[in-house]
């Protein structure tokens, strides 16, 4: 092996180290807006009463909450512990379904995912996959929550109304029609001063739950916690609810989130069909062996 | 004259890549995650998008024949993190690029770490950034 070369290996392996635990590296950061991370002995001021507003980030970091493996606290991995308590339908729907990550997972060339073709991944998948930084604009009829990953939005209603009765021909009521929606219809409140709880039902089951390909059902009811532990934190807690696939609830996430700067700048995030195609001709396709001439 | 420290160099680095968790967008399936390649490449496209960035090069093997790699980053925003631009490579750059190569054989593979021209070492985007100083 050339000498340069080894000293290339060296430098690799140098990389990977601080990858995997440095924390003393400064490194380029987006411009305009520095991370906040949590630091050892601070004490943060206590939270706000009944209120939500900021940019969130996982405290682990901008990846913390990426769970490519499924849903953060039940990933698809073969662990019994993370065996979702499916009913036969769950499971039947489980198995047709061709994740890329997961126990089940395949090439992403021979996916049936909807979302890499740039397919709304609705809710509640965007905050079991891929939670990134995002912020809360808490108004006095609703939050409203931007999310980083595809650049999304969806809206939490607090003006006193109630879920849709039906969830399978969900509605707002007359005269509007029933009409099932890629993100779902979503209401809370807050059960005590730093304890908000969000409800949705409603949704369009050709969605999936998380990125390992767990399914759900039009019956498919969501329970969202948002607790303050203090000014810089909030926990953020996912409970799924779907009695024609799953025998009884379970919590999908549990996440720490760390405030961010009001002028943090969320970075652009957007899935470009035009960039997908051009990402699975040169790339994927050829890797899956779905190519002709590569 | 055969370099003593070369293999345990490499092996050390063997697994301290194979430690780092993947968390892409698109799937681990297609990829023989305990290999890494490292070779010397010029540049022919450094293509900035989502759902992933990819790199574009041609390496010459030992016969002096072409062969044109291509390979996966991360994100832009995840890739950013690491310390990426869209500008930091150009079409002609001579470096080096350690990949996680694909099962089928064909010169394609996902970026575990790049040696720019000016020296400067990067990862491929994946996994934690190194954080800020305390």
């Amino acid at each position: 092996m050339p000498m340069r070369l080894v000293a290339s290996v060296i430098a690799l392996a140098a990389v990977a180290v601080g990858a995997i635990g440095a924390r003393a590296q400064d490194v380029a950061r987006q411009p305009g807006a520095v991370y906040d991370f949590d630091k050892k002995g601070e004490k943060p001021a206590p939270a706000s009463k009944r209120d939500l507003t900021g940019v969130w980030e996982p405290a682990a970091g901008p990846n913390g909450g990426v769970q490519a493996t499924g849903a953060g606290a039940m990933p698809s991995d073969g662990k019994p512990e993370h065996e979702l308590p499916f009913t036969p339908l769950g499971r039947e729907t489980f198995m047709a379904h061709k994740p890329t990550f997961g126990v089940t997972q395949v090439p992403s060339a021979l996916t049936n995912d909807l979302m890499p073709g740039c397919n709304p991944q609705g809710f509640p998948r965007i905050v079991l996959h891929n939670f990134r930084t995002s912020r809360i604009i808490q108004a006095p009829e609703n939050m409203v929550i931007l999310y980083e990953f595809n650049k999304k939005w969806r809206v939490i209603w607090t003006d006193g109304r109630q879920l849709p009765k039906n969830a399978e021909e969900p509605t707002w009521g007359n005269p509007d029609p029933p009409e099932s929606r890629w993100w779902g219809y979503s209401v809370g409140k807050w059960a005590d001063d730093y304890t908000f709880v969000a409800e949705s039902n409603g949704f369009d089951d050709r969605t999936w739950l998380d990125n390992a390909g767990r399914p759900h059902s039009d019956a498919l009811h969501v329970i969202e916690q948002y607790r303050r532990i203090d000014q810089d934190h909030l926990e953020m807690t996912i409970t799924i609810d779907d009695p024609k696939m799953y025998t009884k609830p379970w919590v999908a996430v549990k996440l720490r989130l760390r405030r961010q700067a009001p002028s943090f700048d969320i970075r652009e995030m957007e899935c470009a069909p035009i960039e997908t195609e051009e990402y699975n001709k040169q790339f994927a396709d050829p890797a899956a062996g779905l190519d002709s001439g590569k | 004259m055969k370099n003593p420290y070369v293999k345990p160099i490499a092996w050390a680095f063997a697994v301290v890549m194979v430690t780092l968790p993947l968390w892409a967008h698109h799937g681990n399936a297609a990829f023989d995650s305990d290999k890494r390649v490292t070779m010397k490449g010029t540049v022919t496209e450094w293509f900035w998008a989502n759902p992933h960035c990819f790199l574009q090069f041609d390496v010459k093997d030992a016969s002096g024949n072409v062969v044109h790699w291509v390979a996966e980053g991360s994100n832009p925003p995840d890739m950013i993190n690491h310390g990426w631009t869209k500008g930091v490579l150009k079409v002609g750059d001579q470096i080096t690029v350690t990949v996680i190569p694909v099962k089928n054989g064909k010169p394609i593979g996902r970026i575990a770490g790049v040696v720019l021209p000016n020296g400067q070492t990067l990862d491929g985007g994946f996994g934690a950034p190194p954080a800020p100083k305390q």
